[in-house]
């Protein structure tokens, strides 16, 4: 028998975490948390709870004023400015508001994301078709993201998102601009990458409808501090947050 | 080692992309690209008109100078032993270039070729009323006053002159017209620096959506900054084209018009070879450099994380 304990290294780790901008506002204070590999986790909260703080220090738009944000083992906090591109190429990243570019074809949108870091094209080709594949897509390569639906945007989106094959799948409110329907396909297609690619995902939503839908792990942010957090499953329909 | 070679390979990549993302850019973001063209173009001309009009001025006031000389007049009785003296004294003051003898006769004879009643009147006197000179030339006319006090005190020596009062008024003119020229020239670089940055800054306002998802798909900051530092550069030089022909074929015709006029014979240009050639390459390379450097200056705000 073994006397001591095994310390098992999680995926994400953030420890006693702070966050107070300059003006004073203290948007996460004291968070504390871990998260597997391989899990789908939703952020919730009200508007100011923090939530998108978190996904910021996550891909280090943000540095934590204290404490420690790990990804991968990666101190993401004690990175330097020119270096924060190393992590983020082992990342994606899904925003509310797409960010493709207009002039671009839905292809080089997803090119675009390999071609900024120095991939071959003869490499690119494939793995481009097969990002598009699994967001379904694949049809519409040459089309320009003013001919799209914000659904399909967002695919786009999720695409060029996923093309690198990243550990880990950052979404910043991806439903926030779309209906229900589309909400609900967009969710489809998250699901079925962290389920098919084995892709980590945690998505910062305010749409309470896919989150009890969803059944994953919740967590509940309140004025920056974690108030609840909910085991895959065990977020019901009549909670409130 | 074959990771270092990947990443050689990469980096060559990525610079091979920039430049063809550099070309598509300014196709892309033509009417902007026009913008910083017409602006460089427009500021280049002025620098050009700047270098001209300092480059001439400093010529012809170089000239000038060079023209300013000490005439220095013996005693009546002094004789061919004092006069070697006294060119040697002269020569022997540090700052004196030449020294140049014209003797009583010498005088006598150039002055009677001026008129008649002057070969007359000469040629009635019974002896030469004219005096041995010397025209003394300084390195720098700065010498023009003190080498005078020092050459009247040399034994044999009637008068030394060089044009006290105006000289000095001759020469703080050019003095204020070479800080001014120069002065226009440096102001004009910095300005021309500024617009070409604004401009480009507004061309890169526009494309700051492009930058952002540069970062956040994991471009470093050197490969985001690399395609608008190349076009920054390829704006700079075409903005430099016109400039460069409008001195070229500006410069020979002002020269032909002014500086070879013999009406004009006071102003005496610079020859347009190579001339116009330094300056068009002066030209160039100012448009190219403040145009990579605009860029990446106004990249640099938004890669701050």
């Amino acid at each position: 028998m073994l006397g001591g304990s095994i310390v098992v290294m999680k995926f994400i780790q953030i420890k006693n975490c702070y966050k107070v901008y300059k003006n004073g506002v203290t948007a996460v204070a004291d968070l504390t948390l871990n998260i597997d590999k391989g899990e789908f986790v939703f952020v919730i909260g009200a508007s100011g709870s923090g939530k998108s703080t978190l996904i910021k220090m996550l891909y280090r738009e943000e540095k934590p004023t204290r404490g420690v944000v790990q990804l991968g083992g990666i101190n993401v906090g004690k990175l330097r400015n020119r270096t924060v591109y190393k992590l983020r190429r082992k990342l994606g990243i899904v925003f509310q508001d797409f960010k493709l570019l207009p002039k671009l074809t839905v292809y080089e949108n997803v090119a675009f994301a390999l071609e900024c870091i120095g991939m071959k094209n003869s490499e690119i080709r494939p793995k481009v078709l097969k990002a598009l594949e699994h967001v379904g897509l694949k049809d519409k390569i040459r089309s320009f993201p003013n001919e799209l639906s914000g659904g399909e945007q967002q695919r786009v989106c999720i695409a060029r998102a996923i093309v690198n094959d990243p550990k880990l799948l950052i979404c910043d409110e991806p439903t926030g601009n779309l209906d229900a329907n589309t909400s609900k396909e967009i969710m489809e297609v998250l699901d079925t990458i962290n389920k098919n690619l084995g892709t980590t995902i945690i998505m910062a939503t305010h749409d309470l409808d896919i989150v009890k839908r969803m059944k994953r792990r919740v967590l509940v942010l309140d004025s920056g501090l974690l108030s609840k957090d909910y085991e895959k499953g065990s977020f019901r329909t009549s909670e409130s947050v | 080692m074959r990771k270092e070679v990947l990443e050689q390979v990469k980096a060559f990549r990525i610079l091979k992309n920039s430049i063809r993302d550099s070309f598509k850019s300014v196709f892309r973001n033509f009417s902007l690209s026009i913008a910083s063209v017409l602006c460089t173009t427009i500021t280049l001309i002025l620098v050009a008109i700047a270098i001209v009009v300092t480059v001439n001025v400093n010529y012809v006031t170089k000239s000038m100078e060079k023209e300013l000389t000490i005439v220095v007049y013996a005693n009546r009785d002094v004789t061919d032993e004092q006069i070697n003296n006294i060119e040697s004294s002269i020569k022997k003051i540090g700052v004196v270039d030449n020294v140049e003898f014209k003797s009583k006769e010498e005088w006598k004879l150039e002055m009677k070729q001026y008129s008649e009643t002057l070969e007359v009147t000469l040629d009635n006197l019974d002896t030469n009323p004219l005096l041995d000179s010397f025209v003394v030339k300084v390195k720098d006319v700065k010498d023009l006053a003190p080498t005078t006090r020092e050459i009247r005190k040399i034994d044999g020596v009637e008068s030394a002159d060089y044009g006290e009062g105006m000289v000095e008024e001759i020469i703080s003119a050019f003095n204020i017209i070479k800080t001014a020229t120069i002065g226009m020239v440096i102001a004009l670089i910095i300005v021309t620096a500024f617009l070409i940055s604004n401009t480009i800054k507004l061309t890169i306002f526009s494309r700051r959506s492009e930058i952002d998802i540069m970062r956040l798909v994991g471009s470093s900051n050197i490969s985001i900054r690399l395609p608008f530092v190349f076009e920054g550069f390829l704006l700079g030089v075409v903005g430099s084209f016109i400039p460069m022909i409008v001195t070229v074929y500006g410069y020979f015709i002002l020269y032909e018009k002014l500086g070879s006029s013999a009406t004009f014979s006071i102003v005496e240009l610079v020859k347009p070879f190579p001339f116009v050639f330094y300056t068009s390459i002066i030209l160039l390379v100012i448009g190219a450099l403040v145009g990579m450097f605009g860029s990446a200056r106004a990249v640099r705000k938004y890669l701050k994380i």
